[in-house]
């Protein structure tokens, strides 16, 4: 028994992503779970208009982070700026009462608002009247499950072809590295789009789900979202060398995308470190994208922030897995150019 | 037209993997690769298939079209049918009428009562076929082959062996890295490598005939580090001359004479 218990640590110690999960793991969830999974939302961003605007910005809790009083401000403003995301709650004052606009979009934002409502005011959510669930999680899903099949099912196809020797095979076939790429991961990508409308549309007639944006900015959304996935995918599979190993490296990269990208706890209620982590995620930017167009329909403006960021994230990831993987089908090298450069004596 | 590498020299990293092999290729003759592990064999087939394109030396080759492969694991697609391995070569070299070819080979090789099973449900003889199958399909001029009868019974090395022939005997060079010296023996050119070095090139009788010093047949060895089993007997290397009592030397005693010599000189 004891020289079965010396074989499995040492065999434990070299299978270094193994000891990443059984190290790592614990780590990042005891991360994820200490600093980010609160749902109570400790800063609203709150605007405050209307001729009261500065009593009622200083009588409000200190829950409230009043980022912009306006005596001259109306509904029409408030409602835009809840519309654009630019705060999250809008309190309109009269001479009388006060009217709080809360973004229902937000759920535990919107939450924790209607948990702290100031005197005479009147609460009022847009948006997502009932805070329903499944508005807030439908848009979240749908990025989900692109980045299930991009990362973990696109990987596990490259890797496959790895596995089985075929990529040396493909690599020698009359075939350009492009059209082994493009073939390679047009399928998946046609897949992934089918799987969007698929889950869009099931959300929309299962759910009751709203859409009340522009179904070209979701589409634009869902296909830079699409490049960065199958990139991550791509990625994924050029350093692995079996299925094993690839989707060992998809739950790393699946899990702190639940988990820190808002879909589940709001990010407003992260510790600011952690928070941070969730900005670094495509799908963060995703659902901004996505809930946006189902559920408010803001400003295209008010979405080129997050647009600009998963392009960008999109060229980086889809562009280095797209070098590593022609790395992996162009002809291997060694060192012996650095003497004499290879000067073929005819053809190919 | 002839092909050839000359002078060719490979290095990953600090290891010399290849060192100043010359092989000069002709049309309708195989060509044997032999060699212990680590010899360089598939190294020299890479270069052949444009899979190591860094080395010193000359290569003369066919474009990468006109090359057929089979790597040494691998080489049929498990997901797909036999029918749908030939289709997809056939695609990728844009072969028309192709069908009565891939039939014919299929029927040749005897795994056309397959055609609709997945590929990765064929036997491990059955996988080399289609994998030989399908790398002459597109009737390549160079047949590069890494030892694709490594493991196999001996009838699917034969029915293998039968393929490889057809398709030297139609023109196409054919290059073949192999363990077994029988096979060898059949090539009509060897070439013999030990640690990236060549040891020795030519037909399998001049590769015989290389060898110095003599064998003998006997029922106990001498000298054990110079001697190797043959069935029940050893047969057992004299560096001197030939006297009457000397063993026939065969191309496997000539190839291991050669190697032990090069260990010697290295070391």
């Amino acid at each position: 028994m004891k020289a079965m218990i010396v074989k499995e640590f040492r065999q434990m110690r070299r299978d270094k992503r193994a000891m990443g999960l059984m190290i790592g793991l614990p780590v990042m969830l005891l991360v994820i779970f200490g600093y980010a999974a609160r749902f109570d939302v400790g800063q609203i961003q709150t605007v405050v208009v209307g001729p009261n605007a500065v009593q009622v910005s200083q009588s409000l809790d200190s829950a409230y982070d009043v980022v912009e009083v306006d005596e001259t401000g109306d509904r029409q403003a408030v409602e835009r700026m809840l519309r654009n995301s630019e705060v999250e709650v809008g309190i309109v004052t009269g001479t009388g009462s006060s009217t709080m606009l809360v973004d229902g979009s937000e759920l535990f934002v919107a939450q924790s608002a209607l948990r702290r409502i100031p005197p005479a005011t009147q609460p009022e959510v847009l948006f997502n009247p009932n805070l329903d669930t499944a508005p807030v999680m439908v848009p979240a899903l749908i990025g989900l499950i692109l980045l299930f099949i991009g990362t973990v099912v696109t990987s596990l196809g490259v890797v496959r072809e790895r596995e089985q020797g075929t990529l040396e095979q493909l690599a020698v076939m009359p075939l350009r590295p492009v059209d082994v790429i493009v073939g390679k991961i047009a399928p998946y990508f046609l897949v992934a789009l089918f799987d969007m409308a698929v889950v869009t549309i099931a959300g929309l007639l299962l759910f009751n789900v709203p859409f009340v944006g522009s179904w070209l900015v979701f589409g634009l959304f869902g296909l830079v979202f699409l490049f960065v996935v199958l990139g991550l995918g791509v990625a994924i599979s050029t350093v692995s060398k079996s299925q094993g190993e690839a989707v060992q490296l998809a739950i790393m990269t699946l899990l702190p995308q639940i988990m820190l990208s808002g879909m589940i706890f709001p990010l407003e209620s992260m510790a600011a470190g952690v928070r941070w982590i969730g900005y670094l995620l495509p799908l963060t930017w995703f659902i901004k994208g996505a809930r946006g167009e189902f559920l408010k329909g803001p400003d295209f403006s008010a979405l080129a922030l997050p647009l600009a960021l998963l392009t960008l994230m999109a060229a980086v990831v889809f562009g280095v897995a797209m070098y590593r993987f022609r790395g992996d089908l162009a002809p291997k090298r060694g060192d012996a150019a650095q003497e004499a450069p290879f000067t073929p004596a005819a053809s190919s | 037209m002839s092909w050839s590498v000359e002078d060719l020299s490979v290095a990953y990293g600090r290891t010399a993997a290849l060192e100043s092999v010359t092989v000069h290729i002709e049309p309708g003759v195989v060509h044997s690769v032999i060699g212990g592990d680590g010899a360089g064999k598939t190294t020299l087939l890479r270069v052949l298939v444009g899979l190591v394109l860094d080395h010193r030396g000359g290569v003369h080759l066919p474009s990468q079209d006109r090359i057929g492969y089979v790597p040494s694991r691998g080489g049929i697609f498990r997901d797909l049918t036999v029918d749908e391995n030939m289709a997809f070569v056939a695609a990728t070299h844009r072969l028309k009428s192709w069908r009565p070819r891939a039939s014919d080979l299929l029927e040749r090789s005897g795994i056309a009562s397959f055609r609709n099973r997945l590929a990765g449900q064929l036997s491990g003889g059955q996988r080399r076929k289609l994998a030989g199958s399908m790398a002459v399909l597109a009737h390549p001029d160079l047949l590069v082959l890494d030892e694709v009868t490594t493991g196999l019974d001996p009838v699917s090395r034969m029915e293998l062996w039968r393929l490889i022939a057809t398709t030297a005997a139609t023109g196409a060079a054919v290059v073949s890295a192999t363990t077994y010296l029988d096979e060898a023996d059949r090539a009509g050119q060897v070439e013999l490598l030990y640690d990236g070095r060549q040891l020795a090139s030519g037909s399998p009788g001049a590769v015989t005939a290389a060898m110095p010093g003599t064998i003998r047949d006997q029922a106990a060895p001498d000298d054990p580090s110079t001697a190797w089993r043959q069935g029940h007997r050893w047969h057992q290397w004299h560096p001197e001359s030939a006297d009457a009592t000397d063993h026939q030397p065969t191309l496997e005693d000539a190839a291991i004479v050669l190697e032990l010599l090069a260990r010697k000189a290295g070391g």
